[in-house]
């Protein structure tokens, strides 16, 4: 009985501020939480499922996609130690069935796909699923302005090659009068939107070049770059940039047209 | 029952990055979705298209629901939570004494009589906050925020709820100010911008917008519930292109 009255004061009014806290500070108690979460087998699952209500599993997996389309409305990636802490004792153990039921919402309801990016980390991120519409709709999400900076961040890295040294990417920024030296009236501190914001919402990765004396970095698409940002489109962009045929850059082409996964051309993240 | 297809998606998605649209837009981005994923639409069709996502998003404590400006008179459509019978909805984007000050502005705008509250008035609530204190500057950029995250409106220095706030938190405004919260004699929502029968029997209180509807065309208006004359300035009657056709 105080088990069950412990489960029901976490609605989502203490949640919510919970969650909110936590997920600013806690990263190493989050990281004692992943350690010693491990999850359960297929037949645990069915007993745990069990021991609870219909009415008990639905509210959770409710919590937990409230939970994601929070977090992903800031395209922050959501780990499984976060969803884990705020899943007590018999919620626990039917932890795998409660993301099922949430990944069917998501594209039952929603037309969002649940990826797992990291299967180490057991990072999660949403992608639409729906195929995105020839003209523009009558009402369109506002996009974010630094949706521009990141294109022309990953289009800089893709036509490289997939992996550039950071000082190409700031001397690019600088040709457009960005520069990361100062603070840019749109984007702030331009540095640190790249190297950390971009990076934490997994669009890129900044990573350090071993063995260098200064220390340097390398850039690179990120794996929700390569899941929500057409290559084609990229390369349509720099096409009309330079007015010149996509085609004529061939690797690039090759890349962009050969070896995405169907329907990932219609894709883009500004649609959403 | 109908299941729910891409448009359907489409169009909740959309609501999910604009959070609120106003009746006409609605219209507009229901047929475009509808076209987009080739599914039968029709004049008629917005709300029971609605009522199908409403019906799968209940289990998720969220629904769109429909209500009207203040401003305008005009009906809207926001995505709102329903679980939370706080503000805690927002406590995702905001901290605990922003928090704080928000409910502080809501206080000031429940007690007011033309339902604003002065950018002045609601600085100075920040001398009685129990949690961290704010500065002028800090009260200045969480007002800004509150409007462009469409929690309230700005004019002239005067704030006023949004229409997406008072669509979403009409059950928290009821429960936390069930004597002070001012009801429409016409529609019956909670109102704000709204006027008052001068006769202290009387007292009753109609929206700017439902003024207007009520009192179109009246030579002589009086109050709906006692008769007494309406001695305020009736406002003009805003209606929609659509609604011309009544």
């Amino acid at each position: 009985m105080a088990q069950r009255k412990r489960l029901s004061q976490h609605n989502n009014t203490q949640t919510a501020s919970q969650l909110k806290r936590r997920s600013s500070s806690s990263l190493t108690q989050d990281e004692d939480e992943e350690a010693t979460f491990t999850q359960p087998s297929t037949s645990q699952v069915q007993r745990g499922l069990e021991k609870l209500s219909q009415a008990q599993v639905d509210q959770k997996t409710a919590e937990v996609v409230q939970y994601f389309l929070m977090k992903d409305q800031k395209k922050v990636p959501v780990r499984r130690a976060e969803l884990v802490k705020y899943m007590v004792k018999d919620y626990r153990t039917i932890y795998p069935e409660i993301i099922k039921r949430a990944a069917r919402t998501f594209e039952q309801v929603f037309g969002l796909k649940l990826v797992e990016i990291d299967p180490k980390q057991h990072m999660y991120i949403l992608v639409n699923n729906l195929e995105t519409p020839a003209r523009a709709g009558p009402v369109e999400c506002p996009t974010n302005p630094k949706t521009g900076l990141l294109f022309v961040v990953l289009s800089v890295i893709f036509m490289k090659g997939g992996i550039v040294k950071e000082n190409l990417i700031w001397h690019t920024l600088k040709k457009l009068r960005v520069d990361p030296g100062q603070k840019h009236e749109e984007f702030g501190d331009v540095k640190k939107v790249v190297t950390d914001e971009f990076v934490r919402q997994k669009y890129l990765e900044y990573l350090r070049i071993p063995h260098t004396e200064p220390v340097e970095y390398e850039i690179r698409w990120g794996p929700r770059a390569d899941l929500e940002v057409s290559k084609a489109k990229i390369l349509e962009f720099i096409g009309q940039l330079h007015e010149q045929d996509p085609r004529s850059w061939t690797q690039q082409y090759r890349e962009a047209h050969g070896t995405q996964t169907p329907g990932q051309a219609s894709r883009s993240s500004s649609q959403r | 029952m109908t299941q729910l297809g891409d448009s359907h998606r489409r169009f909740l998605q959309t609501m999910m990055g604009v959070r609120i649209i106003d009746e006409l837009e609605a219209k507009k981005l229901y047929q475009h979705c509808c076209e987009t994923y080739k599914m039968h639409w029709t004049a008629d069709g917005l709300d029971p298209f609605i009522e199908t996502i409403n019906l799968k998003l209940q289990p998720m404590f969220m629904q769109v629901k429909k209500g009207m400006s203040e401003e305008n008179g005009h009906q809207y459509y926001a995505l709102v939570n329903t679980t939370e019978t706080d503000i805690t909805r927002m406590s995702s984007d905001y901290a605990d004494n922003e928090l704080e000050l928000f409910r502080k502005t809501m206080d000031l705008i429940v007690g007011s009589e033309r339902g604003t509250a002065s950018s002045t008035d609601i600085l100075n609530s920040t001398d009685t906050m129990t949690s961290k204190r704010m500065k002028k500057s800090e009260t200045e950029h969480l007002l800004t925020r509150l409007v462009q995250d469409k929690w309230l409106c700005e004019k002239r220095g005067e704030y006023t709820l949004s229409t997406r706030c008072i669509i979403e938190m009409e059950p928290y405004i009821r429960t936390m100010y069930p004597d002070q919260v001012k009801m429409c004699h016409i529609c019956h929502n909670v109102a704000f911008q709204c006027q008052i029968c001068e006769n202290p029997t009387c007292g009753i209180k109609i929206h700017n917008p439902c003024v207007a509807r009520y009192f179109k065309g009246r030579m002589e208006p009086q109050c709906p519930a006692c008769n007494d004359f309406w001695p305020h300035e009736i406002p003009e009657f805003r209606g929609l292109p659509s609604q011309s056709k009544k």
